[in-house]
Parts: C-alpha cells; sequence; structure tokens
C-alpha cells in the first residue's frame, strides 16, 4: 500500500503550464510592453529604434487635457452605450417577466427565444454592413418602408444626422443582445425557488405584485453582472461604429476602440498615443470590473467569516485570560 | 353570484394581456427576421429593382450578382477558408487546453491552486483591445504578422472557457473515476485524455459553439494583424462591401452580406437547442 503515498499534487501545477506560459506570452506581456510603448516616443512604420520621452507622461496628458478626438470618442461610447443598454434590460426583462409569468402561460416560448437570440451569432460588422445599406439615401428599403407608409414625400438622408447615425448604431447593439440579456434573465427566475411564489400566491399577491417584491430582489445580482459585462463590452464597441458608418457622420459614432485602431494602424501610425490610450480604456475598464467583484462578493460569506474571526479572537483573548 | 363575476372578468383580463404579450412578441420576432430576409431577398435582385421598392420574394439575379461580386476582388471562398481554418484552431486549442486546467484545478490539490483560479477570475475581463498595440509590435517583431498563429494560440489561455469548465467538472466528475483508473495503472495524461474528456463531451460541445461562433465573428485583431489580401477573413472582407468598388452593385453587397451570415444561419438553425441552453448555463454560476 505504498503507492496510496504517491503526490499527484505536482500534475495540478504541469497541466495549467500551457495555459500559465500563453497567458505569460500572449496577454501579460503585451499589455506590459503596451504600456511601456506609451511612455516612448514610438511612431512609424517599422521604427527600430525608440526612447522613453523626457516627460514620460506626455502622451497621457495630451489625450486626457489636450486631444478633442479621444475625449469625444470616450464621450460617444458612453452615449452610445446607454442609449442600447436602457431599453435592452427594459425589454429582457419585460419579457422576462411574461415568460415566466405562471398565469399568462405564453405558448411559442422555444420558437421566440430562438428569433429574439438570433442576431446575437450573426457577424456584427455584416449587420454594421446591413443596415447601412438599409438606410441607403436616396432609395433604400427603409426610404421605400417610409413613402409606402406615407410618413414623408422625400427621400431621407438618415445618415447624415448625428443623433439618428447613434440611434441606429445603439439599436443594432440593443437588437443583437436584448436576447442574450433575456435568457440570461430568464434562467435567473428559474434558480428562484417556487415555494416563494406559491407562498405569495396563497395570500393573494398579484403577478405585479410578485415580479416586483420576489423577481426583482432575486435578480439584483444577476443584473449587476449584466450591467457589468454589458459595459465592459460596450467600451470595446468597434466593429458596428466602423462598419456602418466608419465613426461618421461628423464624428457622431467615432468610439474609444477605434480611435486606438485609427492612431495606431492608420496614417501616422502613432503607436505611442494609440498604447496610452489602451491604457487609459484598461484602467476604466479594470476599475469596472472592481466595481463588479465589490458589489458581487459573497455577502453572507463574507459575513460568517467576520464572524468566526471575532469570536476566534475573543476565544484567543478569553484563553490568555484563563491563563 | 360575485365571484363568478370577478372570475369571468379576470379571464376577460388574462386573455387581452395574453393577445397584447403576442402582439409584441410576434412584432419582436418579425424585428429579428425582417432586415436577414431583405438581405437575402435582395441578393437575388438587381439594382434597378432593389431601388424600386422592398420585396420579400426573390429575383432571378442571383447569378449576375455573383458574377459582379466575384470578378471586384471579393473572395468568398478564400475567405471562408481563412475563417475556418483560424475558428477551428481557435476552438481546439481554446477547450482542449481549458478543459486540462479546469482539470488541475479540479482534481489535484496542489499549492497554488486557489490563488491561481483567483488569478482566473481576475483576468476575465481584460479587454482585447488593452494589448493590442504592445501585441501588434511583438507579432511584427517575430515576424508573425499575416499569420493565423497569433490568432490561434492565444486562445491556450481563455480564463472564461476554463471556468465554465471547472463549474461543469464539480458536478460532473466523480473523484472515485480518477482512482480507480490509477489502480488500473493508467498514467495521469492519458486519464485525462481517455476517461475526463468523454464525461466533459457535452460541456465541450456547448463551449465549442460559442468559441468558433466568437472566432468565426473576431474582426478587431485579425484586422490588425493580416495585411496580405490572400490571409483575410470573411469579417474582414465585409469591409470591402463598403467601399467605392462596389458602389451601386446594390444586389452584390447584399448577397456578398448573405454570403458572410449563411454558415452562421446553417450552425445557428442546426444547433440552436444547445445555444439557448449555453447562453442560460454560462452566466447562472458566475
Amino acid at each position: 500500500m505504498r503507492r496510496r503515498s504517491i503526490s499527484y499534487s505536482r500534475y495540478g501545477f504541469l497541466f495549467c503550464l500551457p495555459f500559465i506560459l500563453a497567458f505569460l506570452v500572449f496577454s501579460l506581456y503585451p499589455i506590459l510592453y503596451t504600456a511601456f510603448i506609451g511612455f516612448t516616443d514610438l511612431k512609424g512604420v517599422a521604427t527600430k529604434e525608440f526612447h522613453v520621452l523626457d516627460d514620460p507622461f506626455e502622451n497621457f496628458k495630451n489625450l486626457l487635457f489636450d486631444n478633442d478626438l479621444f475625449r469625444n470618442s470616450l464621450l460617444n461610447t458612453a452615449i452610445i452605450w446607454i442609449i442600447n443598454f436602457i431599453p435592452q434590460l427594459g425589454i429582457a426583462l419585460l419579457l422576462t417577466a411574461w415568460f415566466t409569468n405562471r398565469r399568462l402561460k405564453i405558448r411559442g416560448q422555444g420558437g421566440f427565444k430562438i428569433l429574439f437570440y438570433m442576431p446575437n451569432m450573426i457577424t456584427a460588422g455584416t449587420i454594421a454592413v446591413l443596415f447601412s445599406s438599409l438606410f441607403a439615401y436616396p432609395m433604400g428599403p427603409v426610404n421605400s418602408l417610409y413613402q409606402m407608409l406615407g410618413w414623408s414625400d422625400e427621400p431621407i438622408n438618415f445618415l447624415l444626422d448625428k443623433w439618428t447615425a447613434r440611434g441606429i448604431v445603439s439599436f443594432i447593439q440593443y437588437w443583437m443582445w436584448y436576447g442574450h440579456t433575456m435568457l440570461i434573465l430568464i434562467a435567473g427566475v428559474m434558480g428562484i425557488n417556487p415555494t416563494l411564489y406559491e407562498a405569495a400566491e396563497i395570500d393573494g399577491a398579484n403577478g405585479w405584485q410578485q415580479f416586483t417584491k420576489i423577481t426583482l430582489p432575486s435578480l439584483r445580482t444577476i443584473m449587476l453582472y449584466i450591467l457589468i459585462t454589458s459595459m465592459i463590452g460596450g467600451l470595446q464597441m468597434f466593429d458596428i461604429p466602423l462598419l456602418f458608418q466608419n465613426g461618421g457622420p461628423d464624428n457622431a459614432t467615432y468610439t474609444a476602440s477605434m480611435f486606438i485602431y485609427a492612431q495606431a494602424f492608420k496614417g501616422q501610425y502613432l503607436y505611442n498615443r494609440a498604447a496610452a490610450a489602451s491604457m487609459i480604456l484598461f484602467v476604466i475598464a479594470a476599475v469596472l470590473s472592481a466595481i463588479l467583484f465589490y458589489l458581487l462578493r459573497d455577502r453572507d460569506a463574507a459575513r460568517l467569516k467576520r464572524e468566526e474571526r471575532r469570536i476566534r479572537k475573543a476565544a484567543a483573548k478569553g484563553g490568555v485570560m484563563n491563563a | 353570484m360575485h365571484n363568478t363575476a370577478v372570475k369571468k372578468t379576470n379571464s376577460f383580463a388574462l386573455r387581452l394581456n395574453r393577445t397584447f404579450v403576442y402582439i409584441v412578441c410576434v412584432f419582436l420576432a418579425l424585428l429579428s427576421i425582417m432586415p436577414f430576409w431583405i438581405m437575402f431577398v435582395n441578393a437575388t435582385r438587381s439594382t434597378p429593382e432593389i431601388q424600386s421598392g422592398i420585396s420579400l420574394l426573390p429575383s432571378g439575379h442571383l447569378m449576375r450578382n455573383l458574377e459582379v461580386l466575384v470578378g471586384k476582388s471579393f473572395d468568398p471562398i478564400t475567405g471562408f477558408i481563412n475563417s475556418f481554418t483560424v475558428s477551428a484552431g481557435t476552438t481546439i486549442c481554446a477547450i482542449y487546453f481549458s478543459s486540462l486546467t479546469a482539470y488541475a484545478l479540479v482534481v489535484y490539490n496542489w499549492r497554488f491552486r486557489q490563488p491561481f483560479f483567483t488569478f482566473i477570475v481576475l483576468i476575465m475581463l481584460i479587454p482585447a483591445q488593452a494589448s493590442a498595440v504592445g501585441f501588434y509590435q511583438f507579432m511584427y517583431k517575430i515576424g508573425w504578422t499575416n499569420s493565423f498563429l497569433p490568432l490561434i494560440l492565444p486562445a491556450i489561455a481563455s480564463p472564461a472557457i476554463v471556468f465554465f469548465m471547472r463549474q461543469y467538472l464539480l458536478g460532473a466528475l466523480h473523484y472515485e473515476i480518477v482512482e480507480s483508473a490509477r489502480v488500473d495503472g493508467s498514467g495521469e495524461f492519458a486519464t485525462f485524455n481517455r476517461i475526463i474528456l468523454p464525461i466533459m463531451a457535452p460541456a465541450l460541445a456547448t463551449q465549442s459553439i460559442f468559441v468558433f461562433v466568437g472566432s468565426w465573428n473576431n474582426l478587431f485583431m485579425p484586422l490588425i494583424l493580416l495585411t496580405q489580401k490572400e490571409k483575410y477573413t470573411l469579417p474582414i472582407m465585409v469591409n470591402l462591401l463598403r467601399g467605392d468598388i462596389y458602389k451601386t452593385e446594390y444586389g452584390s453587397i447584399y448577397l456578398g452580406l448573405s454570403l458572410t451570415a449563411l454558415p452562421l444561419f446553417v450552425i445557428y438553425f442546426l444547433l440552436s437547442r444547445y445555444i439557448i441552453e449555453g447562453v442560460a448555463l454560462g452566466s447562472v454560476k458566475e
């Protein structure tokens, strides 16, 4: 029975090794390298030599205080994300309430779920070009529809208006993601103890009361999760505005990720400025994630741990006193 | 008497509610279908037909649109092969190594197990843009631009998939299986490959779909790394459809879009049940 004492623990590390190596080479090193480039004068194609700037924070200062385009791109990113997120969560919650309502008993849910989720699977770039074709001027499907319904006699050039363009990009984002959000919320409702609803029904609570008093509070954690993942996804918004109108009209849909891409890989190849911008974006994402972990931490477990520690401390003190 | 009256109004209100819900749902379903429907239909119509208004029925100009499309630098076959190579490679790397990592986190009690898991959770949300410039410079230096390797190999470290696989293994794996394999003289690595992977099959399948589609739809990294036309993936090719080359060839533009979307529709309608389940599974446990 000596074999039993063989230690297998080294396999744990061994099996994680590919992950660790890939992370170090393809993630950690590039991030540190990006951060470093942010402090240098690296620009232009095939530049071999570059140096840390005399004022290392010059790129960051320039971006934050003098660069209207960058500030504008952050603002656009935030605006487009907010216009998409509020209706997205609203509609998803409404559909969740309907689909899980025990009295309504909506049929064909499977089919509806498949159709609502469908846009999420299709390449975002394809959808962006598709929408820009649908809103084409002077003749495109949406203009045809407007004339058929008698909403307008003249063709409208939708894509010239800043807010219309932002609205369409937000709509695409909303349209691609509300099904996903709904599926997550429904799964969350399925996880709620059904006896809660039974008890509420016996007490005479109606559907609306059950939704606001049981469902919504139970979904708090899941909604926070949706909020933060959507925020971080929104920060990276790139494909749709790029292929929709290339950030236009008048930079109204120009996002932070497009800024990074355009600085580094087009025109003057300002790698240093793009790197500094990515670090600023990274810090924003990190702060948002930190908020997520803080809000989502297991409160009961944390409280239990604190209690335990206090008791142990008290016991230790007591022990000393006894001795 | 009074009671039945209440019941009647109740059931009337219920029916009214239900009708309203169905109207909204059908509207949203149409909203999902219509843009794609118009896209597929317009792929078969000529430019004058498209300009004359909306039609829900296909026309007969598919072949001519295809000729124009392929005649002007849009090469769907190459794009398809490139996209498939990258997505398949990414999927294999991500799924195999994430399972291996998850297995190591569940079965072996090694020193840094807990810190390593915390670390994986922490790096899950790092955006790709954060490292793009450094990544590009690094790949440029070692001559890996215009190669598929830098698009595939980073998938070996896919924290979100490790997280999911670990969650699955915690529920599905019984330690006795590993023990009895050891008694039978199976090596640790062989045990993983021959016994554990088959147990994980359902999780592997679901995650494969998401990884594959995610990689297929990825634009940012391929756009930065691939500059040679013959290396373009389909999402980069979509960009060509916007340019001046196809200015008034609307039918060809819609056809190009349809071709990039078609494989995804096929995957989706074959596997929608698993996909819908997978979305729910991936999120609840976090």
